[in-house]
């Protein structure tokens, strides 16, 4: 038995209610942040660009441009910090690592987004992670 | 002092209260048997003596299997005995990690460490090696340097730190907080690390 699996499992804390994204997705996440003896939210909106790790150390990689300078974080998705990931748009990418548009700016950095024709989120009861694309092929 | 035998599984993170991340070991613990009551009337002192992990029944000497035979279980691959035990289980009775520690506790972990092979002082005694790349260093970036006086005393003292094998010592760590029990799996994950590679024999106390 997986003995470092099993304590994982145990110890994850439960992402269901969060959306499912991919690289190249536009998703806003939130997260709790602490001032002195304060806690409030804040929202991070940008790309994804990289899901690394597997179990309890998985994480990801979000990048925006703020006021034309680029600013990544990554966020460990069993990180208790975060309270909502919602995602915006899909992206339409031809890799799981987004590292060139770390390279890009302006136009060129944008992705470009896939088009759904409709969200069967309703029918599957809370799992908002699947969707139908155009050829109506069930992508979970 | 309370104890048991146990094997290291290996290393991971666990999100705590306050939210970060902490370095955890995980270790597998137990049950261990008790294969000998050691008391003042027989012995002169109090002790406990509890096995763990199978062995062989061809690896076992005979001497050994009659030792395991008194205590009415199988042959064990460690056999450890802890002073002042007192603890309330007789010859042959099992002792689980729950009957021991509870989340919170602070305990010690001895094992041994991972075998380095011949090591320089730079990494066996944190020497500093010389300067940098640069001052003229040629090709001995990591050497020791002097080790003492030329005329008097004409020899190098006895216990200069130099070269040599490093790792495989017994290490001893003390206060690693429990941060989690699981007491099905026989399963206890300490902050931090502890000596050893993975599935090392390893002994955990608490006082």
């Amino acid at each position: 038995m997986d003995f470092i699996r099993f304590v994982g499992q145990q110890c994850a804390r439960d992402i269901s209610k969060f959306d499912f994204f991919r690289p190249g997705d536009n998703v806003a996440v939130t997260y709790e942040i602490v001032e002195g003896d304060k806690k409030r939210e804040q929202t991070f909106r940008g790309d994804i660009i990289k899901i690394k790790g597997e179990g309890i150390s998985r994480s990801f990689t979000i990048r925006k441009i703020s006021d034309g300078i680029g600013v990544e974080r990554i966020f460990p998705f069993n990180c208790p910090a975060l309270t909502n990931i919602v995602n915006l748009k899909k992206g339409r990418v031809r890799r799981a690592k987004l590292y060139y548009v770390r390279g890009q700016v302006g136009k060129a950095a944008r992705i470009r987004e896939k088009k759904f024709v409709q969200s069967i989120a309703e029918n599957l009861k809370g799992k908002k992670r699947k969707w139908t694309f155009d050829n109506s092929v069930l992508y979970v | 002092m309370k104890g048991l035998l146990g094997r290291k599984v290996g290393m991971t993170s666990i999100y705590n209260a306050a939210g970060q991340s902490v370095g955890c070991t995980v270790i597998e613990l137990g049950p261990c048997v008790v294969t000998q009551v050691k008391s003042t009337d027989t012995d002169g002192y109090n002790s406990l003596q509890i096995g763990f992990a199978e062995a062989k029944e061809k690896n076992t000497t005979q001497p050994l299997k009659g030792h395991f035979k008194k205590a009415n279980t199988t042959p064990k691959r460690r056999v450890q005995e802890f002073r002042d035990f007192n603890i309330d289980k007789q010859l042959g009775d099992t002792i689980t990690v729950v009957d021991i520690f509870a989340e919170g506790d602070a305990v010690t972990v001895v094992g041994v460490s991972k075998g380095k092979g011949f090591q320089g002082g730079v990494k066996r005694y944190g020497f500093a090696g010389v300067g940098d790349q640069t001052h003229g260093q040629h090709n001995r970036l990591r050497s020791p340097g002097s080790v003492g006086a030329s005329s008097y005393p004409s020899k190098v003292f006895k216990g200069q730190r130099m070269a040599g094998r490093t790792g495989g010592d017994q290490v001893t760590v003390t206060k690693l907080k429990v941060v989690k029990i699981f007491a099905e799996q026989n399963l206890i994950v300490v902050k931090g690390a502890i000596p050893g590679h993975k599935n090392s024999f390893v002994t955990v106390k608490k006082k």
